[in-house]
């Protein structure tokens, strides 16, 4: 009798520790957790790199190459950028037909708020970035839509960035299921392997950041979006995030999506969330 | 002999529409279902840029005539529509080994 109970007990308890090992790792796998997200992606960045401040992520493929560094240190004393900020604080002062400003659109007058962006919104149920807010304020007081790929957007999000310069990223994720999906959609989106290349983003911005693809050195994915918009010699201007995610997706030869398309958005959301602490360092300049 | 003569009939049908030019009901056949596949991998939001530009090399040629390079531009986006729709699925699940844990 006593040891048929020790047996049932014993393989009582060992049913138990068997669920106890393998309940946690399944629901770990299912579980949206962010924080621990951000902080595998911060870790990893870390390690691999363990040379580079973590502020210095932000400044995309020069965190990644001490040449690269001297050049665009000495290029920051007469910045590319400056006829795009200039003329992003010169349309954020101008008012709309109606009279009214793109500070009435954002908190604190539109100064210093580049870091919330983009947050999740729990009225409309999902992701609005910088971008798009920019473009409802214009739409709200009457004005046409800018282009998200052109100057304008770039200007005012550069003007937008610069006031935020050094601001630690500060996204939040609410307590609504609509914003850990998006998260998790946007984190899906990253990993996805995409275009005939057979690519995701990760495979270019994770696994090989500081190489080579053509004449460029390739930005770590850890504080990718907080230098944007960016300045590059390639396009001879400026360039938005919807640009660049766009100019992404064709380089592994898969069609683009439209711009702020809900991945675009949802994927801005996680790149962004998981470089929460980082500072803003935008507006960027590439060679 | 008897072993021969299938594999004859198997070289003749598989060399058969090889061997004649192609005319313009193959190539709309084969660029409807180019098209299709092209449709369906959109939809699962997984175009690649090869898959339309081969297509539309399709349709130059078709339009200009010349149906074998028609064909066979039809066949290849056809092709790369469907490889796109295999990755499309694939990654469903399969991005999950990428990520950083
Ligand atoms: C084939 C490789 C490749 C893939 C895949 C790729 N990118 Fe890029 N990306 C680049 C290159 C090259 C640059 C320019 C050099 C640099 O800054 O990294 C760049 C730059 C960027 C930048 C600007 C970084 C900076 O500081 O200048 C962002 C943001 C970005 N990519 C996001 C993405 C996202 C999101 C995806 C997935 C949708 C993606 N990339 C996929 C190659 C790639």
């Amino acid at each position: 009798m006593k040891a048929r109970t020790s047996l049932l007990l014993g393989s009582l308890s060992a049913a138990l520790v068997a669920l106890a090992l393998t309940s946690p790792r399944v629901i770990a796998a299912d579980k949206v957790d962010p924080v621990a997200d951000a902080k595998a992606f911060q870790n990893f960045f870390f390690q691999k790199f363990p040379d580079v401040k973590h502020e210095d992520f932000v400044n995309g493929p020069y965190s990644m190459n001490e040449d690269m560094k001297r050049q665009w240190q000495e290029k920051e004393e007469f910045p590319p950028y400056e006829f795009a900020l200039d003329a992003g604080k010169e349309m954020f002062s101008t008012p709309f037909k109606n009279g009214k400003t793109y500070a009435d659109c954002f908190a604190n007058g539109g100064i210093g708020i580049r870091q919330n962006y983009p947050y999740f919104d729990t009225k409309e149920g999902k992701v609005v970035t910088l971008e798009l807010a920019l473009n409802r304020c214009r739409e709200a007081n009457g004005e046409a839509p800018y282009s998200y790929v052109k100057d304008e957007m770039a200007s005012l999000t550069a003007y937008m960035a610069f006031t935020s310069r050094g601001k630690p990223m500060d996204i939040r994720i609410p307590d609504d299921p609509r914003a850990l999906e998006a998260f998790e959609n946007g984190k899906r989106y990253f990993y996805t392997r995409r275009g005939q290349l057979n690519f995701s983003c990760a495979s270019c911005h994770v696994q090989s950041p500081g190489e080579r693809i053509r004449a460029e050195i390739l930005a770590p994915a850890l504080g990718i979006l907080n230098a944007m918009p960016i300045y590059r010699s390639e396009w001879s201007g400026m360039g938005t995030t919807s640009r660049r995610f766009i100019t992404c997706n064709s380089q592994t030869r898969a069609v683009p999506l439209e711009p702020q398309a809900d991945e675009y958005r949802d994927v801005e959301y996680f790149l962004s969330y998981v470089a929460n602490g980082l500072p803003i360092s935008g507006p960027g300049a590439r060679p | 002999m008897k072993r021969s003569l299938p594999i004859a009939m198997l070289l003749a049908l598989s060399l058969a529409p090889a061997a004649r030019a192609a005319n313009e009901a193959d190539y709309q056949a084969a660029y409807a279902a180019a098209e299709a596949a092209s449709e369906e991998a959109a939809g699962m939001r997984n175009q690649w840029t090869t898959t339309v530009s081969t297509l539309a090399a399709a349709k130059k040629a078709g339009d200009g005539g010349d149906f074998d390079r028609a064909v066979a531009a039809a066949r290849e986006a056809e092709a790369l529509a469907k490889a796109s729709i295999v990755q499309a699925t694939s990654e469903k699940e399969a991005w999950k080994a990428m990520e950083i844990r």
